[in-house]
C-alpha cells in the first residue's frame, strides 16, 4: 500500500475536520477523494502533506512512517487550487525550484525542466512569468513543478476548481492521460461527482469528516453503501421509502404489479429526456425517460400512472408501506 | 492574446488620444505621445504647482543660496572639522538605524501578521506612538528612561548611543507599516507549495517571501532614513550636542542660522539633500535587485 491512513484525528477548534479516518490507498493508482465542501477531504489531503498534522493516528508512505515528518522529507508533490504560483519567477524557473533545491548539475536541471515544460505542452511559454499564463496554463505549470521533484505521491487539491467547465474538462482528460503516460501515485481531491467518476481508479467518499464508502467508479455507483453516496452521486428520487434513480424507474400505464401508483402532476422535457413528476401516496416522484419512451406510453398530466424500480437497479434504505412518518410520531426537540 | 492587444494599444495610440478615458478595458494608461484631455491637463497643472510651491522652488532656492559663495566658501563649510564630524555622525548613525529597522521592522511586521498572542491588538496601536509623539516629548521620555536619572541603570546621555537611540526610536513605525500589509496580501499557499518541494522555512523566506517583500522594505527603509538624516527633536535632549562628538547635523543647520549665517545653514542642508537622494536611489536599485533576483 502506498498511502496508509490509520484513526486519524483532526480538529479545528471545536470543529471535527477529520473523525476516526483510515484508507489506503494503492501504489500507481489514481484515487479521488470525493465529498462535500468542508467534509475533511482537503484537510486529509494536507495531513498526507505535511502541510496539516493529525491530533491522533497514523500516516504512512510507502512503509515509511511520516506522520510528524515536515513536509520537506516527504517527497510529495502538491497542486494547490489557486495554483500557488511563484509570480515572480519565470515558469521556467518555477519549474525548476525543486531541483534547484536539490543541488543539482545545472545541465542536468535545464534537460530535465525542458523535458516537463514539454510534458504539459509549454515549451514556448518558458520565458513568461506565471501572471501572463491563462488559468489552465498556471495549473499546468504546477503540475509539471510538482512532478519536477520526482514525487512518490503527487497530491492535487481541487486542482481544476477555479477553472470554467470547458478547460475543467480538457484538463481532466489531459490529467487521466497524463497518469497512464507517468503512473505516479495520484491523490485527487474533488467535490464534483462526474470529474470523481470520469478520472479515478478510485474513490473516496468522504462527508462530515468520515468515510462513507470506498471503491471503485462502478462499485459506487452501482452499489452505494448508503443515501448519502447514492445522493452524492447523481439525482435521486424517493419511492416507497427508497432512494431510487429517476432513470431507473419504469413507468407504466397499467398495473403491472409490485408498482406504486400515482397521478403525474408535472411533465418536463429537457433536451431528449423527459421529467415526469407524480404524486404516489405522500411522495412526489420523479421519474426520467428518453422522449420516445415517453410518447409510447400515451400518457399525460392528470393521467393515472404505475411506477417501479427497474429489475437490479441500486436502491437504498428499507421499502416501506407507509413512506411518511406521521408527524405527530417524530420526536419533539428539546 | 497579450501580445495581440500589446500591437493593437501601440498603433492605435493616436486615433485614441482624443477619445475621453474609460472606453476599452485594454487601455487603462493614456498613452505616452498623445494630448492631454482637459481633466487631466488641469490636474496635472493644479498638483505641478502645489508640489513646486512646497517642494521644488524651496529645494532650488537652498541650492542656490548654498551657491552664493561660490564653490569656495561651500567646500570651507562643509570641511569643518565640527560640520563635517556632525554630517559623519548623522549619516552613520541613520544608516544603522536603517539597517537595524529592515531587520526589526520587517520581524514585528511578521510576528503581528503571522502570529497570534496575547497583547497583538495592543502592540498594534502603540507602534504607531512615535509617529503620534512630537519628537520633543519623544526626547523627554528618552531623557527620563536612559538618561543620567535612569530608573533602570542606563545612562546613555551625551554619547553616540544616544542620538542611535533617539532615532531607532521615531523610525520604528516605518518599515514595519510598509510591510504589514503586503505580508498580509502574501499567497500562503505558494510558501506550502515550496515548502512541499523540498526547500526549507529558510530558503522558502529568502526566495519566495523575500522577492515580494523587497518593494516595501525598501520603501519602508528609505523613509525611515529620511526621517533618521532630519532628525532634531527627540535626540537634542538626550545626545547633548556635544560639538564633534554627539552633535548632529539639524542642530549644526541651526547654529549656523542662530549666527546669521544662512549661507553655510544652506550648504549644509544641500550635501544632506544629495545624501538623501543617493540612498533612496541606492535603496530602489537594491529593492529592484532583490524582486527580480530569480
Amino acid at each position: 500500500m502506498s498511502i496508509e491512513v490509520r484513526n486519524v484525528n483532526k480538529k479545528f477548534g471545536d470543529f471535527v475536520a477529520l473523525d476516526d479516518v483510515s484508507v489506503n490507498i494503492p501504489t500507481g493508482q489514481l484515487t479521488a477523494l470525493l465529498g462535500p465542501s468542508g467534509g475533511g477531504k482537503s484537510t486529509l489531503l494536507r495531513i498526507i502533506a505535511g502541510l496539516e498534522f493529525a491530533d491522533t493516528g497514523l500516516v504512512e508512505i510507502e512503509g515509511q512512517d511520516v506522520t510528524h515528518l515536515p513536509p520537506q522529507k516527504r517527497n510529495v508533490g502538491f497542486v494547490f487550487q489557486h495554483y500557488a504560483a511563484f509570480k515572480h519567477m519565470s515558469v521556467a524557473r518555477n519549474v525548476a525550484f525543486g531541483i534547484e533545491i536539490r543541488k543539482r548539475p545545472k545541465a542536468e536541471v535545464k534537460a530535465r525542466v525542458a523535458e516537463l515544460l514539454a510534458l504539459v505542452h509549454l515549451t514556448q511559454f518558458a520565458d513568461r512569468l506565471p501572471g501572463q499564463l491563462s488559468g489552465g496554463q498556471r495549473q499546468r505549470m504546477a503540475l509539471a513543478r510538482a512532478l519536477a521533484v520526482e514525487p512518490t505521491v503527487l497530491l492535487l487539491d481541487e486542482p481544476f476548481g477555479a477553472l470554467d467547465s470547458k478547460v475543467r474538462k480538457e484538463l481532466r482528460d489531459w490529467l487521466r492521460r497524463l497518469h497512464d503516460e507517468v503512473s505516479v501515485t495520484t491523490v485527487l481531491v474533488t467535490h464534483d461527482q462526474d470529474e470523481a467518476l470520469e478520472v479515478a481508479d478510485e474513490i473516496v467518499v468522504i462527508n462530515d469528516g468520515r468515510i462513507e464508502q470506498i471503491g471503485t467508479p462502478d462499485q459506487l455507483y452501482d452499489a452505494p453503501a448508503n443515501e448519502f453516496v447514492m445522493g452524492f452521486l447523481g439525482p435521486v428520487t424517493r419511492l416507497r421509502g427508497q432512494l431510487v434513480r429517476p432513470h431507473d424507474l419504469e413507468m407504466f400505464a397499467a398495473d403491472p404489479g409490485g408498482s406504486a401508483v400515482g397521478t403525474i402532476t408535472r411533465v418536463n422535457r429537457v433536451g431528449f429526456e423527459v421529467r415526469v413528476e407524480l404524486t404516489a401516496g405522500d411522495e412526489a416522484v420523479l421519474v426520467t425517460m428518453t422522449r420516445t419512451h415517453y410518447h409510447a406510453l400515451g400518457l399525460d398530466v392528470g393521467a393515472t400512472a404505475w411506477v417501479r424500480p427497474a429489475a437490479g437497479a441500486p436502491t437504498v434504505g428499507n421499502p416501506a408501506r407507509n413512506p411518511v412518518a406521521d408527524p405527530i410520531s417524530e420526536p419533539v426537540p428539546g | 492574446m497579450t501580445v495581440a492587444s500589446f500591437d493593437d494599444a501601440t498603433t492605435t495610440t493616436s486615433a485614441r488620444a482624443n477619445r475621453p478615458a474609460g472606453g476599452s478595458s485594454r487601455k487603462r494608461r493614456a498613452p505616452r505621445t498623445g494630448a492631454l484631455t482637459l481633466g487631466s491637463g488641469l490636474g496635472l497643472g493644479v498638483g505641478m504647482i502645489w508640489f513646486s510651491l512646497l517642494v521644488l522652488i524651496p529645494l532650488t532656492a537652498v541650492v542656490v543660496k548654498a551657491q552664493a559663495g561660490g564653490w569656495d566658501a561651500y567646500w570651507k563649510t562643509i570641511t569643518n572639522p565640527q560640520t563635517w564630524a556632525a554630517i559623519k555622525l548623522t549619516v552613520e548613525q541613520s544608516l544603522i538605524v536603517t539597517l537595524v529597522n529592515v531587520v526589526m521592522g520587517t520581524l514585528i511586521a511578521w510576528v503581528l501578521v503571522r502570529d497570534d498572542f496575547f497583547g497583538k491588538r495592543a502592540l498594534e496601536v502603540v507602534i504607531d506612538v512615535p509617529f503620534a509623539l512630537p519628537t520633543i516629548v519623544a526626547g523627554l521620555v528618552l531623557l527620563s528612561l536612559y538618561g543620567p536619572r535612569s530608573p533602570i541603570g542606563i545612562n546613555v546621555a551625551n554619547t553616540e548611543k544616544a542620538v542611535f537611540l533617539a532615532l531607532a526610536f521615531v523610525t520604528v513605525p516605518f518599515v514595519v507599516r510598509t510591510v504589514q500589509p503586503v505580508l498580509e496580501q502574501l499567497d500562503l499557499e505558494a510558501e506550502e507549495a515550496a515548502l512541499s518541494l523540498g526547500a526549507s522555512k529558510f530558503t522558502t523566506f529568502r526566495r519566495i517571501v523575500l522577492p515580494s517583500l523587497a518593494p516595501a522594505i525598501g520603501a519602508g527603509a528609505a523613509l525611515s532614513f529620511a526621517r533618521a538624516i532630519s532628525e532634531y527633536g527627540s535626540l537634542v535632549l538626550l545626545s547633548g550636542n556635544l560639538a564633534l562628538r554627539t552633535e548632529v547635523t539639524s542642530v549644526r543647520i541651526l547654529t549656523y542660522i542662530e549666527n546669521g549665517n544662512t549661507a553655510s545653514a544652506s550648504a549644509v542642508a544641500s550635501t544632506l539633500l544629495l545624501i538623501s537622494l543617493a540612498v533612496i536611489v541606492l535603496v530602489d536599485i537594491a529593492q529592484r535587485r532583490i524582486a527580480r533576483r530569480d
